[in-house]
């Protein structure tokens, strides 16, 4: 548990899903509300939301994006912060909205508010709410992806290699090349696939050449392409997002990828 | 340089099943990153000067006209010559002009991006003047009838093997038999071979790293030592500088000196780095004659006061090539033109036009490691998403995808219709693919299942989840 | 011509939204060439003193692959050098700068040396040159050309020898840039740069083949300093 008093009024957190959790893989959502609540947060999920806008910011149509940005920014208005299972997600929330509205200078502080209160995950938990340490279980060895934005545009890094060491039974490996990009990239996967299945080759060959068993990442597009590419190369690395090892719920679903049947 | 640009994915996929070139991009994937970081690592300094870096650039692009004048009567004033060329072909035109005057027959050349870009071995060759290459790297790329592939290592694609063959099909005056297995023995035939030529050439051309407004000078920095005895034995140096390479002082431009060598390669210092100003004196015992500087435009005073201006802080150390996992997969010359990598991503859709090379600001994650490792602050993924912005504008991608991302945001704009088709589809892919977990194909997927599986969505959104949980929670 | 220069200064002035005689913008450039302001230096260099400034030149000299010997006084350079022709079997002839710095040096101490004074040509096998300066900072030797030191010999030869005062070894770059504008300043009443100033860190090399470093790319494949401790004037 956190050293979170109990006396002080629960931190309210607007969860931002992101669309492939929402699509692919709800439990990471449901471990990240775990996480959340274990911390002493009050979680809510405005149901109002739907895509962070980055498909559409990253395609240049900048129209399209300041639509959605506006929308996320009226769902998630009132909460003491927004927190998302990705740190694309936030990214774009945190680093891109506020330069989107650079050309609208009498609603940019507002952006920069609402900016600043977006958080990646598990960034949230150590930097934010001081948690420390978790109460779970996973017997494995693990290595540890770190996704682009969250690396470069959040800093996140040490805060969930620190998190995963209270993990019981885990061991967590250096993972080579660990900064280097997957390949996933949003639409970078569907426009360049050649290039784009050659990066996640790479970095799935890195992660089996450890020794691992296990691959994680806060990240559920680079999961999602990490996992492809290991079952078609029929790798028997287990790939799962960092949140559902925290929360303790690695035991309730299959490794992505892999059907429920199995385990 | 004719462009390839267009046709990045051919060339790209040609790349990646290349397997000499794999092999080339391995070395360079495993020793460049290294180095670089192991020479930041001994400097405790270097953030700092990063970011003084940048402001000196900064600063003088805020004023580059004055910078440029004051540089120019600067070289004047020591009997050396100025020509200002706005594009390629007036820089080839002066080049020639000057070759011609000086009645050159041969023409020894240091290494020059500038020098591609204009194109000017072609120019000078159609005019029966025979340029030289003296950078190993080019040398080797220029008897294989081949362009750079890399700013600072232009033959970095190739594994030495290749290199023996050219030379064993371009040297036939030496002995066949002899062996050339290793990089010592393909240097030493290198080094003997082109040591005449350095001191039979009437015209040496250069390039710079920088100029110093200050002191009227133009800066080389090398390895090799190939750079200075192609500008010090010649009657005449021509040096082939693009504008926004001025730098005030002394003082600012070993500021960035310290930036150069360890974001290029890993060095402290590169072991050549050469000052040079206008013609020998008169009491001088060597040196050109002639001091010639062909300032090139060219597309950079367009970029100043746009969104792209950033780019114009480039010192071309290459860092950006060297950590970019898309240049690491493909190499240069997927790229189809003289610069490759983040840096050409972002630089040649201004010289040669986005429709010619959108390609290469698409083709690419955003992944950052570029701007992180970029000695000079420059936001490269920013700036090819600016370009991505133009495309949209003119409604250049392709229609499908450009369709596909437009329902995508028509979607998002509709949350009850965004929520009615995520669940529609989560429980469609779940249901057919709860059997495997995975998909091998998919249609319309293509691009992703011809070298990944899908894997299978649980079956029921999130939201959908949510939703009902807190419907259950209330009642 | 005149109408590319005027073109493209014209576009430049335009992009940056200034007129031709913007004061602000024409002095803020007078100021800066005129202070040559120094930005961050390396405390790695300029926080030694001056024995071991030396050390550190010869150590980070010796990385790239430099040799370096130390000798008491001019009378033991002979020998030095003599030394290292040996250790490397190299012929006694050499080309040598007819450089002031160098004349105290008693060639005569060892006449199998053959001390041809001069411009290097390609055959050449070994150069002696001085230097204007060194700097600790990096192991990097300051050459300028001059009518006593002609810039080919520090290229042309395929061993170089660099014979200087320890005290010509300078912290960092902007220390050495500070003596050559105070050398110029001298004696030429103002600074102006000489044609050539070398900044040499090592003897020459490539990584072009598989990015493996070899020595000897086109200049000196070796590159030998001798530190003479005595100081000049005595």
């Amino acid at each position: 548990m956190s050293d979170v008093s109990a006396a002080a009024p629960p931190v309210r957190v607007g969860l931002l899903v992101t669309c492939l959790v929402d699509l692919f893989r709800p439990s990471v959502g449901f471990a990240a509300v775990k996480l959340l609540e274990d911390a002493g947060c009050h979680v809510e999920v405005p149901q109002t939301q739907t895509c962070c806008g980055q498909p559409a910011y990253n395609s240049g149509d900048k129209i399209d994006t300041k639509a959605i940005a506006r929308q996320v920014m009226t769902a998630f208005a009132g909460f003491d912060y927004i927190v998302a299972p990705s740190g694309s997600c936030a990214g774009m929330l945190r680093a891109h909205y506020p330069e989107l509205f650079a050309d609208e200078p009498a609603f940019l502080p507002e952006v920069r508010a609402f900016a600043a209160k977006v958080h990646e995950l598990v960034s949230f938990l150590t930097d934010v709410l001081r948690v420390e340490r978790v109460t779970a279980r996973y017997d494995g060895v693990a290595v540890y992806h770190d996704a682009c934005s969250g690396l470069r545009e959040l800093g996140v890094r040490a805060q969930p290699r620190q998190l995963l060491r209270s993990v019981a039974g885990l061991t967590v490996k250096e993972l080579a090349g660990a900064d280097v990009c997957c390949g996933f990239g949003g639409t970078f996967c569907i426009k360049y696939p050649d290039i784009s299945e050659r990066m996640a080759s790479d970095k799935v060959a890195d992660a089996a050449a450890t020794g691992a068993d296990t691959l994680l990442a806060g990240d559920l597009g680079c999961l999602l392409n990490m996992a492809g590419k290991a079952s078609r190369q029929g790798r028997a690395i287990r790939v799962r997002h960092v949140a559902e090892v925290l929360a303790d719920m690695a035991d309730r679903l299959p490794p992505i990828g892999v059907p429920a049947e199995r385990r | 340089m004719q462009a390839t640009s267009h046709d990045f994915k051919e060339n790209a996929r040609h790349a990646l099943g290349d397997k000499n070139l794999q092999a080339a991009l391995g070395i360079l994937k495993r020793d460049f990153a290294g180095r670089r970081g192991a020479a930041v690592a001994r400097l405790p300094e270097f953030e700092r000067l990063r970011v003084e870096g940048r402001a000196i650039k900064d600063h003088v692009l805020q004023h580059l006209d004055l910078y440029l004048e004051a540089f120019e009567q600067k070289v004047v004033s020591l009997s050396g010559q100025v020509h200002w060329a706005a594009d390629a072909a007036e820089a080839r035109d002066h080049v020639l002009a000057i070759c011609r005057a000086a009645g050159a027959s041969t023409v020894t050349k240091g290494k020059s991006m500038i020098a591609e870009e204009i194109g000017i071995n072609d120019h000078l060759e159609k005019n029966g003047i025979a340029p030289i290459e003296t950078d190993l790297g080019e040398y080797i790329i220029q008897l294989r009838h081949e362009t750079p592939s890399h700013i600072i290592a232009p033959a970095i694609h190739l594994i030495k093997e290749q290199v023996a063959d050219t030379f064993r099909d371009a040297h036939i005056h030496l002995d066949p038999a002899r062996p050339l297995g290793e990089a010592r023995q393909l240097c030493d035939e290198a080094r003997a071979l082109l040591r005449p030529k350095f001191l039979a050439a009437d015209v040496g051309i250069t390039g710079a790293n920088f100029l110093v407004a200050e002191t009227g000078s133009s800066i080389i920095v090398t390895n090799e030592g190939n750079g200075d005895l192609t500008q010090n034995l010649s009657r005449v140096h021509i040096v082939l500088a693009s504008i926004e390479k001025i730098v005030p002082t002394l003082e600012d431009v070993s500021t960035l000196l310290r930036l150069l060598a360890r974001s290029a390669t890993g060095q402290e210092f590169s072991t050549y780095t050469t000052v040079s100003s206008g013609p020998r004196r008169p009491e001088d015992t060597d040196g050109p004659s002639e001091y010639h500087i062909v300032l090139l435009d060219n597309g950079r005073s367009a970029m100043l006061g746009t969104e792209f201006q950033d780019m114009l802080r480039c010192i071309r150390c290459g860092a950006c090539f060297n950590h970019c996992p898309v240049y690491g997969a493909v190499g240069g010359h997927a790229y189809g033109w003289v610069y490759g990598g983040p840096m050409g991503s972002v630089l040649t859709p201004q010289l040669i036009g986005v429709k010619e090379a959108g390609n290469l600001p698409n083709a690419s994650t955003f992944c950052g490691r570029c701007e992180s490792v970029c000695p000079m602050q420059i936001p490269l993924p920013k700036m090819m998403r600016h370009w991505r912005e133009r495309e949209f504008e003119r409604h250049l991608q392709p229609t499908a995808y450009r369709a596909g991302l437009r329902f995508w945001a028509f979607l998002a704009r509709n949350p009850p219709l965004y929520q009615a088709a995520t669940q529609v589809g989560a429980a469609l892919l779940g249901w057919s693919g709860r059997g495997r977990g995975r998909f091998r194909s998919l249609p319309l997927a293509q691009g992703w299942t011809k070298g990944r599986d899908m894997p299978a969505p649980e079956g029921k959104t999130f939201m959908a989840q949510w939703a009902a949980r807190q419907k259950q929670r209330a009642s | 011509m005149a109408d590319s220069r005027d073109k493209i200064l014209g576009n430049l002035r335009r992009s940056l939204r200034r007129g031709a005689s913007d004061e602000t913008a024409a002095t803020d450039v007078r100021e800066r060439l005129a202070e040559h302001r120094p930005n961050t230096i390396p405390a790695r260099a300029t926080a030694l003193d001056p024995e071991a400034r030396i050390e550190l030149f010869i150590a980070m000299a010796e990385e790239v692959s430099a040799t370096v010997a130390r000798v008491a006084g001019f009378e033991q350079v002979p020998a030095a050098v003599a030394d290292y022709l040996a250790q490397h079997n190299l012929p006694s002839d050499m080309v040598i700068t007819p450089d002031p710095a160098l004349s105290p040096i008693p060639w005569q101490e060892r006449p199998t040396l053959s001390l041809r004074p001069g411009i290097a040509t390609g055959d050449d096998l070994v150069g002696v040159t001085g230097a204007f300066a060194a700097v600790a900072e990096t192991g990097t030797l300051m050459l300028i050309s001059g009518p006593d030191s002609p810039t080919r010999n520090n290229f042309l030869p395929d061993n170089h020898i660099v014979v200087l005062r320890a005290e010509q070894i300078v912290p960092s770059y902007e220390e050495g840039w500070t003596r050559l504008r105070a050398l110029k300043t001298l004696t030429e009443g103002k600074f102006t740069m000489p044609r050539t100033v070398n900044f040499i860190t090592g003897p020459s090399r490539t990584a072009d083949i598989e990015l493996k470093i070899e020595l000897g790319a086109h200049g000196p494949r070796r590159l030998h300093i001798v530190i003479i401790d005595e100081p000049a004037g005595d």
